[in-house]
C-alpha cells in the first residue's frame, strides 16, 4: 500500500449558523485518486475548498503529506496543491492570453525556464502552441479547461483536486479530458481528489469513492462496488438508480 | 520585419505577448473609429489640445497685452475674436486659456484616477473592516457639496491654479472610488481571481496586476464623462474668482470678468463659452463611444 497522501479528520465547514460539512473524514493514498459524489448542495465542493485554503472557515484535521495545514497557507503550499475549477469559461482570466495565465504561477514561484515549461505545458494538454497568445474567449470550451489543467500542473504539484472539471463541457469533450486528467496522472504520479455528481465520471477515474450527503460522508465504497449496485447506504442507491436511469434515456 | 500591418495586427494566432496585446488594441481603435460622434469628439479634443500646445506659435498677440483704445472691438482681421474689456485680444487668450483649463483638467485626472482605484480595489477586495474605513471616509466627501467644499479649500489655502487643482481633485476621487469598488466586488470571488489566490500571490499583486486591470475600463469611461464637469468645475471657481488669478487666461475667468457685457458687447463672454461647451461636449460624446467599446459588460 502506498503512504498517505491527504488524510482529511473530521473536518467541519460552517457559513455562519449554517454548519455544511458534518465531521468528513477520508484519506487518499499517493498517486491514488478518490472520488465525491453526492447531489448539489451535499457540501462536497466545500470540502475541496478549505483543502486548497481558499475557505478557511474549518475545523478538524487537513493533513497533506503528513503535513497538518492551517487556515492560512505559504508558498510553498500552492506548489504542491493546485485546483481545477469547475467553469472553464470562468476560471480564466478575461483579459489575459493564455501565455500571461500559464506564466503568471511561475512568475510567483520565481520558478526559471518560463518559455520552455509554458511550450511543455501547452503540449502535455494538448493545446497546439498558436493557443498561446490567444484570449481565452478566442478558444473552446474543452481547450479552456486543457488551460485550466496546464495553468495547475504548471507549478509542478503533487495533489490536484478537481471540483467537477467536466460538467460545463459537453459529453464528446468531456471523455477527452477524462482521458487527459487519467493520463497525466500516470505520467507525473499524482493524487486526484475529484469532485462530481456525476457518478460514470467518477467511477471512470477514481477507485474509490465517498458518498456526500447534507454535509455528512455517509458512505466510501470501492468504484466496482457502486458499479454492481453494492451499496450500502440506501441514499447512495438511489443516486445510482437515478444515473443508470439518465443513462439509459437515450 | 511585417511589424504593424493590419495582417499582423488582425491575426487570430498572434505569435509574441506584444502582437496579441497590439491586436486587442487595434481591434478596440476599429470599434471607436466606426463610431462617428466618438471620433467627432475626439478629434476636437485633439485639436484644441494641439492648439493649446502650440499657442505661443498660433497667437497673434500677447495675450497680457493691453490696448485700453480698442477695448471691446468686434472680430476682425487684426483681432479675429475681438477683444476683451482692457483691449486684449481673445483669440491669444482662448489659445492661451487653453493650456489653463484643459491643463488643470488632466492635472485632476492624473492626481484622481489612481487614488479613486487604488481605494476602490482595496477596498472591495478585502472587503469586511478595511472596506467599511475606506467607504465610509468615501461617504464623507461624497457628503459635502462639491463646489462649497472646493470653495473652502481654495480659500483655506491661496487661490490660484494648483489650490483649485487640489480643491477639484479632493472632491472628484469618491465616485471613482465608488466605481472601482463596485467593479472589484464583481471579480472578486471569481474563479479566476480564485485561481490567482491559489497561485500564491500575495494579495497586493492580485490586485495590481489581476483586479484593477479590469477596472480600468469603466473608469476611463467614467472619467471622460467627467472631463466635462471637471472643466465647467474649473471654470467655476475661476467663475469666482478663486481659480487661475488674472492676467492669466483661464476660460472660466474669461467669462467671469466679462459677464457685465454680455449685452452690449455679446461675443467678449460667449467666445470662451463656446470653447468650454464645446470641449465639454467632445469629452462626453468621447466617452460615450469609449464605453461602447471598452466596457466589459457590453460584449
Amino acid at each position: 500500500m502506498a503512504p498517505v497522501m491527504i488524510d482529511v479528520d473530521q473536518l467541519r465547514v460552517r457559513f455562519g449558523d449554517n454548519e455544511v460539512v458534518k465531521g468528513v473524514s477520508f484519506q487518499v493514498p499517493s498517486g491514488g485518486s478518490f472520488g465525491i459524489v453526492g447531489e448539489s448542495g451535499s457540501g462536497k465542493s466545500t470540502v475541496l475548498r478549505a483543502m486548497s485554503g481558499l475557505n478557511s472557515a474549518w475545523t478538524g484535521r487537513i493533513a497533506i503529506n503528513g503535513q497538518s495545514l492551517g487556515a492560512r497557507r505559504d508558498r510553498a503550499f500552492f506548489r504542491t496543491v493546485q485546483m481545477v475549477f469547475q467553469d472553464p469559461y470562468g476560471s480564466l482570466h478575461p483579459r489575459q492570453t493564455i501565455d500571461r495565465i500559464l506564466s503568471e504561477p511561475l512568475l510567483v514561484h520565481g520558478i526559471s525556464d518560463i518559455e520552455r515549461r509554458i511550450e511543455k505545458a501547452l503540449a502535455e494538454v494538448a493545446l497546439p502552441s498558436t493557443a498561446r497568445f490567444r484570449y481565452p474567449h478566442q478558444l473552446s470550451g474543452g481547450q479552456r479547461q486543457r488551460v485550466a489543467i496546464a495553468r495547475a500542473l504548471i507549478s509542478e504539484p503533487e495533489t490536484l483536486l478537481l471540483d467537477e472539471p467536466t460538467s460545463a463541457l459537453d459529453v464528446s469533450v468531456q471523455a477527452e479530458i477524462l482521458n487527459l486528467l487519467a493520463d497525466l496522472r500516470e505520467r507525473r504520479h499524482l493524487t486526484y481528489i475529484l469532485v462530481s455528481h456525476n457518478l460514470a465520471v467518477v467511477t471512470h477515474l477514481c477507485p474509490q469513492v465517498g458518498v456526500m450527503i447534507g454535509g455528512e460522508m455517509v458512505e466510501q465504497l470501492s468504484a466496482d462496488d457502486l458499479r454492481s449496485g453494492q451499496t450500502m447506504h440506501p441514499h447512495t442507491a438511489e443516486l445510482r438508480a437515478l444515473s443508470v436511469d439518465l443513462e439509459e434515456v437515450p | 520585419m511585417t511589424a504593424f500591418s493590419q495582417q499582423w495586427l488582425l491575426t487570430e494566432t498572434p505569435s509574441s505577448r506584444s502582437q496579441a496585446a497590439w491586436g486587442r488594441r487595434y481591434r478596440a481603435w476599429l470599434a471607436l473609429r466606426s463610431n462617428t460622434l466618438a471620433m467627432i469628439g475626439l478629434v476636437v479634443i485633439v485639436t484644441f489640445v494641439v492648439l493649446s500646445l502650440a499657442a505661443p506659435l498660433l497667437a497673434t498677440h500677447d495675450p497680457g497685452s493691453q490696448d485700453l483704445a480698442n477695448r471691446l472691438a468686434r472680430p476682425s482681421a487684426a483681432h479675429w475674436f475681438g477683444t476683451d474689456e482692457l483691449g486684449r485680444d481673445l483669440y491669444s487668450r482662448i489659445l492661451y486659456g487653453g493650456r489653463v483649463t484643459l491643463g488643470m483638467v488632466i492635472a485632476v485626472v492624473v492626481l484622481v484616477a489612481p487614488l479613486g482605484l487604488a481605494i476602490g480595489c482595496i477596498a472591495g477586495y478585502f472587503g469586511g473592516i478595511v472596506d467599511r474605513i475606506l467607504m465610509r471616509v468615501t461617504d464623507v466627501f461624497l457628503a459635502f457639496p462639491r463646489l462649497i467644499l472646493a470653495l473652502a479649500f481654495v480659500a483655506a489655502l491661496k487661490p490660484g491654479v494648483e489650490s483649485a487643482i487640489l480643491a477639484i481633485a479632493l472632491t472628484a476621487w469618491p465616485p471613482y472610488a465608488r466605481l472601482a469598488r463596485a467593479e472589484t466586488m464583481t471579480v472578486r470571488n471569481s474563479d479566476y481571481i480564485a485561481a490567482c489566490r491559489l497561485t500564491g500571490a500575495p494579495s497586493g499583486r492580485i490586485i495590481l496586476r489581476h483586479v484593477a486591470p479590469l477596472c480600468i475600463p469603466s473608469l476611463i469611461v467614467r472619467i471622460t464623462l467627467d472631463m466635462s464637469s471637471i472643466i465647467i468645475t474649473a471654470a467655476s471657481l475661476g467663475f469666482l474668482g478663486m481659480g487661475a488669478q488674472p492676467p492669466s487666461p483661464e476660460w472660466g475667468a474669461m467669462i467671469a470678468t466679462t459677464k457685465r457685457f454680455i449685452f452690449e458687447q455679446w461675443w467678449v463672454p460667449t467666445i470662451p463659452g463656446i470653447a468650454i461647451f464645446m470641449a465639454s461636449l467632445a469629452f462626453n460624446f468621447l466617452g460615450d463611444g469609449l464605453r461602447d467599446v471598452l466596457d466589459p459588460k457590453q460584449r
